[in-house]
Parts: structure tokens; sequence; C-alpha cells
């Protein structure tokens, strides 16, 4: 924020004014006090002054009116001592307080280290575009490698040769089922509400609302369970997953495990994956069955379809392979998003915000790999006859 | 033990150290002789953890070699340079004591990764471990229940718990108080003498450097190289280096040590 330096005629408010000291010098009277709440003044004025007369040599201060001072006096006085080194003006520090001119040498005592400034927001387009398409190659190849140790571990696991703590597998199952079950109640029971309510008033028209039931049990068996309960853990478990494992990062506790030949992946990314792609689709089928429940509510409340109709109808509706097509589906997504998850915290880098960062971008990988899965896996099965 | 004939533990060739194309040290050349307590100093942001990191095998030179015994540690297979990193105890910066598990726990972890102890024998030698850095009793405390100075120690219980050849520690004393840090640098010569290990310290505690090294190395962070090594205590008195002087003496008006 810059104030206009002129005009100011308020004792305590911060400013200054110019006059000539004879012919080669500028006097700045400093005046009022200088916070840095306040802003700090432009020098733009000096520099048109200094500017416009070649005869100006030298710079002199006062300061009898100047009341109190804070860094915003500093940052000025630096960049007008700059000013003036580039003008080639001499810059007389005696004018200024005995803190201030100390504080100055202290700030100017070590020169700015060449190469060690970045320019700031100053990249071009086209070396933007370069960074980027650089940054989307090299993290494709850091996923690729990922997924391939993860595999590795995997078949580590199947010859019983991965090591990790059965006391960890136990407290995930633990975080990833049970713990999960309410918002996945809530949830499931609100989207087969949605269903039935949207499929009630289309069908009330042909007088078919029997068939609601068939809708909610398809709908959710085959899709809506899966992918509702594969959206809820991605938000709550992918996030955590990347959160801690981001912070073991941080830690230098994955360090501490790579250099005891314990691989990070088998001990800490393993157990998060079967976890998950145990736990998921057991919430799947609860996810189901809380979703035929929210149908059956809006059967029964609004369609005047009585319980034994609707659990007859839903019965009738959905066959295994509906229930089995669903409950791989979301097998598949516990895959996902343990992998995105654990793949975020291990690239997380080593400060604070990078593990908020990374806890972002897993939801985020998470559900753009749960819908793309989604999307191949309804081809799949359609082409299967599924 | 002593003398100048000792084995040559660890010899470092050449090192070039680099993120990407950002060069951090280059050519560095040195020699660790067993049971040194070898001393890596100079100024914040030099490159010393990274330089640590080179040596425990978490991050590959650029260039140059790093020998243990002889044996080129980068070009051998991952199995058998495991076997080597399980010789290696390590006290890290933050001490990095895995979070979700307890003291006990985390000492125990190498000790039933690589020995095939009865969990009862385990037990014993974790309280053995926490008694010599003087936390006996905090076997169920998590990292988080006791202080950075208990954590630093415990991170050391745990470095020692498979008896290494060789302790790496990074700056054991950075943010202890200075009767503790004493303390931890009594423990490290304790060591020392006791095991008979090799000891590599990241330090830039003057205290420390002239307590405890037998040898070191300097890194500048301007020329990105070392430009002094040996017995920190020869070195104060024979370096003419600007650098490695005011770094030494601490009195350094235009020089930004910290
Ligand atoms: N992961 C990284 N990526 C890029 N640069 C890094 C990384 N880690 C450290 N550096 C840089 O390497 C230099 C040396 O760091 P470090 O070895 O931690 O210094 P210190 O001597 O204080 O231990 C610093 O300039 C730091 O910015
Ligand atoms: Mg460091």
């Amino acid at each position: 924020m810059f104030m206009d330096p002129t005009g100011r005629t308020n004792a305590s408010e911060a400013g200054f004014h110019l006059a000539r000291n004879g012919a080669g010098t500028l006097l700045v009277r400093l005046a009022g006090s200088w916070t840095i709440a306040e802003g700090i003044p432009s020098t733009a004025e000096i520099a048109r002054e200094i500017e416009s007369d070649p005869r100006i040599r030298r710079v002199i201060f006062d300061t009898e009116n100047l009341q109190s001072w804070d860094s915003s006096l500093l940052t000025f006085l630096v960049k007008l001592l700059e000013l003036c080194r580039g003008a080639d003006v001499e810059a007389v520090r005696d004018g200024l307080p005995a803190g201030a001119r100390r504080l100055i040498t202290l700030a100017t005592a070590v020169p700015e280290e060449k190469g060690a400034r970045r320019a700031a927001g100053t990249e071009t387009f086209l070396s933007r575009i370069g960074a980027g398409t650089i940054g989307i190659l090299s993290g494709g190849t850091e996923t690729l490698s990922f997924i391939g140790e993860s595999f590795l571990a995997f078949l580590r696991l199947l010859r019983g040769k991965a090591r990790f703590r059965r006391c960890d597998l136990t407290l995930l199952i633990q975080d990833c089922g049970a713990q999960a079950l309410p918002i996945v109640s809530l949830i499931s029971v609100l989207v087969g509400l949605i269903l039935a309510f949207v499929g009630a008033i289309q069908l009330r028209l042909f007088g078919a609302q029997i068939y609601v039931a068939d809708l909610v049990g398809i709908g959710m068996a085959r899709e809506m369970g899966a992918m509702m309960t594969a959206i809820i853990m991605a938000g709550r478990t992918g996030a955590a997953f990347a959160a801690q494992l981001g912070t073991m990062q941080v830690n230098e506790e994955i360090d501490a495990l790579r250099t005891l030949g314990i691989s990070p992946i088998d001990f800490l990314v393993l157990p998060r994956m079967i976890a998950l792609v145990l736990m998921l689709p057991l919430l799947c089928l609860y996810a189901n069955l809380m979703g035929i429940l929210g149908g059956a509510m809006v059967g029964v409340g609004m369609l005047d379809l009585s319980v034994v109709q609707y659990f007859n109808e839903t019965r009738d509706a959905i066959r295994l392979t509906d229930f089995m097509a669903g409950l791989f589906k979301s097998g598949v997504f516990g895959i996902l998003i343990a992998l995105s998850g654990c793949l975020r915290g291990m690239q997380c880098g080593r400060s604070s915000s990078a593990v908020g960062l990374a806890a972002t971008s897993a939801v985020v990988t998470g559900i753009v790999a749960i819908v793309v899965a989604d999307a191949v896996l309804t081809v799949i099965y359609d082409l299967l006859g599924i | 033990m002593s003398g100048l004939d000792r084995e040559v533990h660890i010899e470092v060739q050449d090192l070039t150290m680099a993120y990407g194309s950002f060069v951090i040290q280059r050519d560095l050349n040195f020699k660790v002789r067993r049971g040194d307590v070898f001393i890596i100093m100079g100024g914040s942001g030099c490159g010393k953890s990274t330089l640590l990191r080179h040596m425990v095998g978490l991050k590959e030179p650029a260039r140059g070699k790093v020998y243990y015994e002889g044996v080129d540690f980068w070009s051998v297979e991952v199995k058998e340079r495991e076997a080597m990193m399980r010789r290696f105890g390590i006290l890290y910066q933050s001490g990095a004591l895995w979070s979700s598990m307890t003291l006990a726990e985390n000492i125990a972890l190498p000790l039933e990764e690589y020995t095939d102890l009865s969990p009862s024998e385990v037990r014993e030698v974790v309280s053995l471990k926490l008694s010599l850095v003087g936390l006996a009793g905090f076997e169920e405390f998590y990292p988080s229940e006791i202080s950075g100075g208990m954590r630093k120690r415990a991170g050391l219980a745990r470095a020692m718990a498979l008896d290494p050849d060789i302790l790496f520690f990074d700056e054991p004393s950075a943010g202890l108080d200075p009767i503790s840090a004493r303390r931890l640098d009594d423990l490290i010569l304790e060591l020392r003498e006791s095991l008979g290990s090799t000891i590599v310290v990241v330090t830039h505690e003057l205290a420390s450097i002239f307590a405890i090294g037998t040898n070191s190395v300097f890194l500048d962070s301007e020329t990105k190289t070392m430009i002094a090594g040996g017995d920190p205590r020869e070195l104060l008195e024979t370096s003419h280096d600007p650098k490695v002087r005011s770094f030494l003496t601490r009195d350094a008006p235009e020089e930004r040590s910290d």
C-alpha cells in the first residue's frame, strides 16, 4: 500500500517534505510517526526529483520532526539508498537516527547472494508449459514405479515374505471398517432416498410406482453403493493415509525404515492396501442394504407400497451378479484409493505445507481414479454382458 | 586400537552431490579410520546432512564413490548394500522415532527383523539399550509424550539396537540445552571406547567438535567443496584459511555463521 506523501500535514502521520539545501543538495525532511501499520510512503517523488534535476549530487536527511519509526522507515530508506546508488547520488546518512543507521549498515553488510534470488512469478508462458510437461512426465514415471513396487510387494505378501506389523493391520482394518460405518450409513440411506424420490416422480406418471424398488435396488447394487463408499473413503481414509505417510516423510521416519533395510512399501503401504481392499467391499455391501432401506422409506411413505411388496419386488429385481459386479468394483476402488493416498504420502516434500498438499492431492487423485475406473468397468461389464 | 596405521573404514572419493542439476558439493575426498570420531562441519545449508544421506545409502551420488572397508557401496547389489546398511546405526536430526510405536517397539523393530531373539529376550535388550541412554522405565511411552532431548536419546538407543559398526549422528546436540548436549557428547565418547565403533557426526557445535572429534572435513557452501580436513584441534592451530579459522574461533564479524 503506497501513500501519497504530499499534502500530509497531520504531524503524527508518516511523511516527508523535500527541500533544496543549495543547488546540488536535496534535503529530505522526515516527519511524523512511521509505523508499518500505516504503510510505507513511496519513494517515487524523490526519484522524480532526482531525475528531473541532474544537478542534485547529494541527499541529506533531517529528522527533527520524526516522532517514532520502525521497519517502514527502514524499508523506505533502503529503497531510497538503492535509488541514490543507481543515480550516482551520494546519500549522507548522518542525519538519520543512530539506530536506523546501524540497522541499514547491517542490512547492506552482506551483499545479496548471486543466483539465490528467484524470479517471483515472472515465468514466461512457454517455460511454464515446459515445466508443467516435465512435471507430468516425471510424475508419471514416479507413479508407474510406485505401482510396480506395490505390485512386487503384493507378490512378496503372497509368498509370505512381506514384513509388516500385524497389529498395524488390525488398527487399520478397524479404522477403514467399523469406524467408517456411521458416515457410510448416513450417506447411503440418503442416496437411496434420493434415487427413489427422483424415480418415483417419473414412474408415478405411468402408475408404475412398484418399479422404484427395481430402480433403487439395481442402482445401489451395481453402481451407487460402490461409488459412494469409495468417494467417502477417498476423502476420509485416502487423505489420512497421505497425511500419515507425509508426516513420516517430514520426520525422517521413512528414511529410518529404509536405512534399516525395511521396505516402506511393505511396512506402510501394504497393510493400508490390504485393509482397504478387505473393508471396502464389506462397506459397499452394507451401503447397498442401507440404500435399499432408504428407497423403501420413500416407497412405503410416499408411494403407498407395503413393506412386503417392496421387499419382494427388490428381491426379484436384483440378481446375484449385480451384487458381485458392485463388490468387484469396490475392491478395485479400494486398491486405487490406497494407492493414491500412499503415493501422495510417499511423494510428500519435507515441510508441513507439503503434508497438506499431499492430503489434498490424494483425494483428488483418488476420486479421479475412481470415476475413470468406474467408467472403464461399466464398459467392460457391458461388453461381457454382466 | 589407536595409532596412525589403523585401517581405513570409510573412504569417500571424488564425491559430487546434486539435487537434479543443482550441485550441493563437489569433489569431496576423505578417509575415516576405524575408531575415529569423524566430524562433518560447515555452516547451515552447506550440505552436511546431504553428505550423510550419501554415506548411509539414502541418496545415490551424482558422481564419485563411497567405500566401506574397500567395498564400493553404491555399485554392489541392492541386497548386499542393505546388508551393509544393517551395520550402520543412524541418529537422525529430528530423532525420527516411528511415532505410532512406543519407545520399546521402536527399538524392538530392528531386533525382531534381524535377530532370532525370543520376545522376552527382545524386551530385555530393549530395556538395556534404554537404560544405556538414561531412559530406563520409558518403554511404554510414545515419542510424542517425551521431550526433544529424550527423543534424541531414544533415537540413539534405536541406532544402537543392532550393535552397529558405524554410528552416524546428524546434529545430535541441536536443540538440546548445554547440559544435555554435554551428556550426549559423553555418551558418544563412551560408546566409541566401549564398543569400538566408528562414529560420524554432523555438527556445528564448537564445544562438541573439540571435545570429541579426532578427524574432520569442513564443507564450504560458497566454493561448494571441502576446504579443510583433519583433527579439529590441529586444524585450529595450523589452518590459515580465514573461513575455517573464523568458524573454529567463532569471531566472524563479516561472516554469517549460524
Ligand atoms: N530434497 C531436496 N531437494 C532440493 N534441494 C535440497 C533438498 N534437500 C536439501 N536441499 C538443498 O541442499 C542444501 C544442503 O542441505 P542440507 O544437506 O540439509 O544442509 P545442512 O548442511 O544444513 O545439513 C540446501 O541448500 C538445501 O536447500
Ligand atoms: Mg542438516
